[in-house]
């Protein structure tokens, strides 16, 4: 059973992650890390502040090599598919494996380009397709119904629990596979939150979602599964019911409980 | 509860060094403000001195007859149309040239170039070295270049020896310029690329964008009001400078309006140069300096207050914030 | 002092002294069960009515504690949101405290049953009812000792130790009958005694109660109804 009650596909692993390291001008920052991310479910990535899990997460869609310095080691496997690698291109890579970031951040232009940015950078040129697919990413990121009379006024003019949703709705316009969320509600009020975390709930059921999170008890409610890093080490991962209601390792234990420091 | 004796004197003693230390800042602050806006007061009645003189004897003459007819007779009739024309083709010619080198050169200082490579140091260096180039030195390097050297190189290939652009010419004017103001456009391109948040770039490369497409679609975009007042400035400066036009394509007077790129032209700045400078007679021709002048400022005043409300109007929109 | 479940302290105090007081509070509860168990037989032993009125008034403060853990229990879940260990500490001690108040309840009921014998002279030398009672008072010390301890082992002894008492029961049951089948007189003292050992009896398997309870508090695994369940599977 998932978080939401209904029945579940029988879980098989989207993504492959064996002995990955990420290492920062020759320091490590995380790892080796060695995962299954289940598809279709939600997987929390918990722990203190630079513990790594931000990092991780960045690694998933090579966004981390973007950084000056940076070397990453070990393989990730999308459904068989390897992420690095020579000639592996980094931008079809992202094209699968979308991404949304802690801070929303919108085009500043108006709603409708900023969910079809990632169309159009594809190729895709047919302005009815382009109109549809936008339609379909605003719905699918509970928006629609309240930008559907201004898709063009400019992003910027959305509140921030809207802007977050654009930005939802922006990486999922481009159709990917599995979505990584980067403390998605961190920078927004409880009800805001409580959107997004609704929100991701039903984007479960057709996308792999990865989730960093600072806080426990969004990994709680959101997650099928949690991941427990610290000082750049996957410490535990298991079923979220397990880990917070009997953790295996006492350094997880001692987190969630709240007896670090 | 009260307090032991100690505690009260102390209490005192801390309530006394604080509203001393309290009457000291207040003196500072009063001390500063009184500095400052005497310092405000002497630059702004320079300025005030300066815009007078020039207003009081150039205004009188400043009627739209002045900027619609040609001078006559010797400079001290008539107006200074040409010199208009000329100016505004110059500074058309000029942009057109220098902005797309210089966003593309700030594009590649920023986007693409290894900060550690000796090459992007070199390309740095040059640049700044440009900023600090007397103007009279972008002339001699004007004429010695453009004119004598790729003029004369051009004329004998396709006009068989003769004199087309083997002499100073609109042409070279312009790039001279534009070789001037490269600084300029090079440096505020790369000061707006920089302010580009770089959540914006990771959200479009996220997106699934190559670098190049980010760059052009996001960077640039977000850059452009930086770029625009950049240019802004670049045509400001273009339009007042003398030294740069003096040898490669500035005359004093011509009977016809610049209509090839090899003609010549004429500029309002050269034209105060000569007026204050060679005039045949001083008395007659001073209202036209001043005129010319007082065109001159307004223009650059003009150019500069655009620059501002352009990159304020444009900020609004590109990030949403009311300043 | 009492052992944390883990060595490590919770960052925030208020919350470590919460639960501190808590564990206090149930302790206090239980020690005032073990003295109702002890006050009440002892009741019984010496024909000592005036000891059986003061049991009964022991139960009202275990009623007040009841309902005082009870309302902490609910803070803390509200304030704290405990998880994992926390938090099968407070269910754990939500159900303990239902278990230590019904077992305060049939103390009082073994003191109304004494009061009753009072009145009447004594049936028979008392040797198996002690005897039951010193194993239901030692499973529930070692109950309560196991959870201040966190020791899953002891528990597990505790719970093993019940079908002691169930044999004792029925043994005592026996001879009950006996007494009831030789003389019509002896039914009114037999049924009260026999009453008084069906008590012990429930106070045993709410002792064994504990004693799961105690296991799921540590390992986190649900013991309770083994057997049962996949009976009806």
């Amino acid at each position: 059973m998932s978080a939401n009650g209904a029945a579940k596909v029988e879980p098989a692993p989207k993504l492959i992650v064996r002995d990955l390291a990420v290492f920062y001008d020759g320091k490590k920052a995380v790892g080796p890390v060695s995962l299954d991310i289940v598809g279709q479910h939600v997987t929390a990535l918990i722990g203190p502040s630079g513990c790594g899990k931000s990092t991780f997460l960045r690694s998933l869609n090579r966004m981390n090599e973007l950084i000056a310095g940076c070397r990453v080691e070990g393989t990730v496997r999308l459904d068989g598919d390897p992420i690095y690698g020579p000639g592996i291109d980094p931008v079809a890579v992202r094209r699968r494996i979308g991404m949304v970031f802690q801070r929303s951040n919108p085009f500043p232009k108006s709603i409708q380009e900023n969910v079809a940015y990632g169309l159009r950078i594809g190729g895709v040129k047919d302005a009815h397709e382009i109109a549809g697919r936008v339609e379909l990413a605003l719905t699918q990121a509970a928006l629609w119904e309240e930008v559907r009379d201004r898709l063009n006024d400019s992003a910027l003019g959305l509140s921030g629990g809207q802007q977050q949703r654009l930005c939802i709705a922006r990486a999922l316009a481009v159709e990917p596979e599995v979505l990584l969320m980067d403390e998605p509600a961190s920078a927004l009020d409880p009800i805001a939150t409580a959107h997004i975390e609704e929100l991701i709930n039903e984007l479960s059921a057709n996308y792999t979602v990865v989730i960093v999170t600072h806080n426990m008890q969004q990994a709680a409610r959101v997650a099928d599964y949690t991941a427990f890093f610290y000082l750049g080490e996957l410490v535990e991962f298991d079923r979220t019911d397990v880990i917070f209601t009997k953790p295996s390792n006492s350094r997880t234990e001692d987190y969630i409980t709240g007896r670090f420091g | 509860m009260t307090a032991a004796p100690g505690a009260v004197r102390d209490r005192a003693a801390l309530a006394q060094t604080t509203a001393s230390r309290t009457r000291r800042n207040s003196v500072a602050d009063s001390v500063m403000a009184v500095a400052s806006g005497a310092a405000l007061l002497i630059v702004l009645s320079i300025l005030a001195v300066i815009l007078f003189d020039v207003i009081r004897n150039g205004l009188p003459r400043l009627t739209i007859g002045f900027l619609s007819e040609a001078p006559r007779n010797g400079m001290t009739e008539g107006g200074i149309f040409p010199a208009i024309i000329g100016m505004l083709e110059m500074v058309i010619l000029m942009t057109l040239a220098g902005v797309p080198v210089g966003v593309a050169t700030a594009i590649y200082l920023h986007e693409y170039a290894s900060p550690v490579s000796p090459v992007t140091r070199a390309i740095r260096i040059a640049v700044a070295n440009l900023a600090g180039v007397p103007s009279i030195v972008f002339g001699l390097f004007g004429l010695g270049f453009f004119v004598q050297f790729l003029g004369a190189g051009i004329d004998k290939v396709f006009f068989h020896g003769e004199k087309v652009f083997g002499q100073p010419a609109l042409i070279w004017a312009a790039l001279t310029m534009a070789v001037l103001t490269l600084p300029v456009v090079i440096v505020a391109t790369e000061e707006a690329l920089r302010a580009v948040p770089r959540e914006l770039r990771e959200a479009s490369l996220a997106l699934g964008a190559t670098r190049f497409q980010t760059v052009l679609h996001v960077a640039v975009p977000q850059a452009s009001p930086g770029i625009l007042t950049g240019t802004i400035l670049a045509v400001s400066r273009g339009a007042g400078e003398v030294a740069p036009i003096l040898f490669t394509g500035a005359a004093y007077f011509l009977p016809q309006l610049p209509k090839h790129l090899s003609s010549q032209f004429m500029s309002p700045s050269y034209h105060v140069y000569v007026l204050s400078t060679q005039s045949p007679d001083v008395d007659a021709t001073q209202p036209i300096l001043y005129a010319t002048v007082l065109v001159l400022l307004l223009l650059t005043f003009a150019l500069n207050v655009a620059a501002v409300v352009v990159r304020s109007r444009m900020r609004r929109r590109y990030t949403g914030a009311t300043a | 002092m009492i052992r944390a479940n883990t060595s490590r302290e919770h960052t925030n105090r208020e919350y470590e002294q919460e639960l501190r007081r808590l564990r206090e509070q149930l302790l206090l509860m239980g020690a005032k069960v073990e003295e109702i168990i002890h006050g009440s037989i002892r009741a019984l032993i010496d024909r000592d009515s005036t000891l059986a009125e003061q049991m009964i008034g022991v139960d009202r403060k275990i009623n007040q504690l009841e309902i005082a853990i009870d309302e902490l229990c609910m803070q803390v879940l509200a304030r704290r949101q405990p998880v994992a260990s926390d938090l099968r500490f407070l269910t754990t001690a939500l159900k303990l405290v239902t278990d230590l108040e019904r077992i305060g309840d049939l103390g009082v009921n073994i003191c109304e049953r004494v009061l009753e014998l009072n009145g009447e002279p004594p049936l028979k030398p008392y040797i198996d009812l002690p005897n039951m009672t010193r194993e239901v008072q030692e499973m529930l010390h070692e109950a309560l000792d196991a959870f201040v301890a966190a020791d899953v082992e002891r528990a597990q002894r505790v719970i093993a130790r019940d079908k002691n008492v169930d044999a004792y029961y029925t043994q005592i049951f026996r001879e009950l009958l006996t007494y009831m089948m030789e003389d019509p007189r002896n039914i009114f003292r037999a049924t009260r005694l026999q009453s008084i050992a069906k008590y012990l009896e429930r106070i045993g398997d709410h002792a064994t109660n504990l004693g799961e309870l105690v296991i799921f508090m540590v390992k986190g695994k649900d013991i309770r109804h083994a057997g049962k369940l996949s009976d009806a599977g």
